[in-house]
């Protein structure tokens, strides 16, 4: 009962600095919080990122494995995105199978890097029509502070940037880096009335879970698009939302792209 | 199934449409007897029935919300619905499906209205080619309505994709497997005019105007769902009246 109090109080913080036309903690309205990457974080994953945005942390590490290919794509690597909320990142968190959030959650980024053609299956290719390289992404949560979506997506692609295919592991040849083409980013935005929040914090998210997730591949195409939450939402909403995602998408590419080149 | 080397030829899809055209809609109301409102649609070759419950008391206990009603919302695809069998019981997409379906109706059901309860909405897809999920939509949606639950509108829901660069209404199963992007939508409905959006997903690729243009053609197809919709329950009501006559 007491968290329940402490969500109202501060819903109704959020929505009155809202309404003076301010965020609790002084960000603009298309400002992420500050994003922290590192890559090669576990030695033991054929890649790995850990990426903090505020306080909500992410790992993400990548394993690789040969496998049998989709019949439809025979000659095309295959990538498996999964999340775990695990307990430790929330009390919220429950153990057990992925629910509803976590599912949503892995295939949105799924579909961002799937979408952009981010990684070149068509390069992970062993044997055409029996054996390919099968890339898990498996997305592991450790802090929730609002905003885990975006966290775990930008984690991912770093660490699939990260990445190399572990070829002599299984006696196939010389390691190689896995060939990516493309860096999405997505972008999460709280809508609040008439209004949006890039990157809402976890007291920002206690006015409702109502996002609109866009992601935004490096030639400012949109790749993936999720509205989630029950509201509605308007077209000249969906409008301004798309145009500060593409403009915020292309700042925070640059931004990491930048972090991860000095480490 | 293989990728068609055209899509559009002459101006007109695989299928003979245009591309603002919808495949043919079948909708029936009241199906079901045990179910409080229930729904057949067709949408091409997609066959679908939803199924209303309640509003119920909310079991187990603790899903009781006391400020308002919980909406439940279950998505199943029936294992001979598709070319290779599936599997039974919910997958991953199956739960993401569900998950915004069922936030599209919370958007719009008037939920203060009945507190500790709940609406189950189940939908099975019978037979499945290229957005079942939008007919799932417009199927619950009826269904609603028919169950007389008060909403602040009709849903009302249509995919949009795009192959060979030119933008299409309603895809069948090879522009939705083959295509270069997918675009679903769901519309409140209110008065006869498109309010607001309730469900909205997309991957592919598109750049912004396209989406621009994507929402504009889904808005056109909604408009003739609605009144296909508006129609069917209509109909039924007139029917059910001239029996109590």
């Amino acid at each position: 009962m007491p968290e329940d109090i402490l969500v109202d109080i501060k819903k109704d913080y959020v929505l009155s600095k809202l309404k003076e036309g301010e965020r609790i903690d002084g960000r603009k309205f298309d400002e992420f919080r500050k994003v922290e990457a590192k890559v090669g974080v576990i030695e033991k994953a054929e890649g790995s990122a850990l990426v903090k945005l505020g306080n909500t942390q992410v790992v993400v590490g990548i394993k690789m494995q040969p496998g049998e290919p989709f019949p439809d794509t025979p000659d095309k690597g295959i990538i498996i995105v999964n999340a775990e909320l695990v307990p430790l990142a929330s009390p919220t968190f429950e153990p057990g199978p992925p629910d509803e959030t976590s599912v949503e959650l892995a295939r949105v980024v799924d579909r961002g890097i799937r979408e952009s053609e981010a990684v070149d299956l068509s390069k992970l290719c062993i044997e055409a029509g029996k054996k390919v390289w099968i890339v898990f992404v498996d997305i592991h949560a450790l802090d929730d502070d609002g905003n885990l979506l975006d966290a775990s997506a930008i984690a991912s692609i770093l660490a699939l940037m990260n990445t190399k295919v572990p070829a002599s592991r299984f006696g196939l040849g010389e390691d190689y880096e896995l060939p990516i083409n493309d860096v999405p980013i997505s972008v999460t935005s709280l809508v609040v009335g008439d209004k949006f929040l890039v990157d809402p914090s976890r007291d920002e998210l206690s006015v409702g879970n109502t996002t609109l997730t866009v992601t935004v591949d490096r030639n400012e195409n949109i790749v993936a698009m999720q509205k989630s939450g029950d509201y509605l939402l308007s077209e000249s909403m969906l409008e301004e939302i798309l145009e500060t995602s593409i403009k915020v998408a292309k700042n925070l590419r640059e931004d990491l792209l930048k972090q991860i080149s000095k480490s | 199934m293989s990728r068609p080397d055209k899509f559009i030829v002459d101006g007109r899809r695989l299928d003979g449409r245009l591309p603002d055209q919808l495949r043919p809609i079948k909708i029936e109301v009241d199906v079901l007897k045990r179910a409080d409102g229930s729904c057949y649609v067709e949408m091409g070759k997609n066959k679908v029935v939803a199924a209303v419950y309640g509003p119920r008391e909310a079991f187990p206990r603790h899903i009781q919300d006391p400020s308002k009603v919980v909406v439940r919302y279950r998505y199943n695809m029936a294992p001979f619905s598709v070319e290779e069998r599936k599997r039974p019981g919910p997958d991953r997409r199956s739960v993401e499906i569900s998950k915004v379906s069922k936030e599209a109706f919370e958007a719009i059901i008037m939920k203060e209205l009945f507190p500790r309860s709940v609406i189950d909405i189940f939908v099975e897809v019978l037979q499945a080619d290229a957005g079942s999920r939008t007919a799932c939509i417009n199927a619950a949606s009826v269904a609603l309505v028919d169950a007389g639950i008060p909403v602040k509108g009709m849903l009302t829901s249509v995919a949009v994709a795009k192959v060979d660069g030119t933008l299409v209404l309603d895809p069948m199963k090879e522009e939705d497997n083959f295509g270069e992007a997918d675009m679903p939508f769901a519309f409140l409905i209110r008065g006869g005019k498109i309010e607001s959006i309730a469900l909205l997903q997309m991957d592919g690729r598109m750049t912004r105007e396209e989406i621009k243009e994507a929402l504009n053609l889904a808005k056109k197809g909604a408009m003739e769902i609605y009144n296909l919709q508006r129609e069917a329950i209509m109909k039924q009501f007139v029917e059910e009246e001239e029996e109590n006559a």
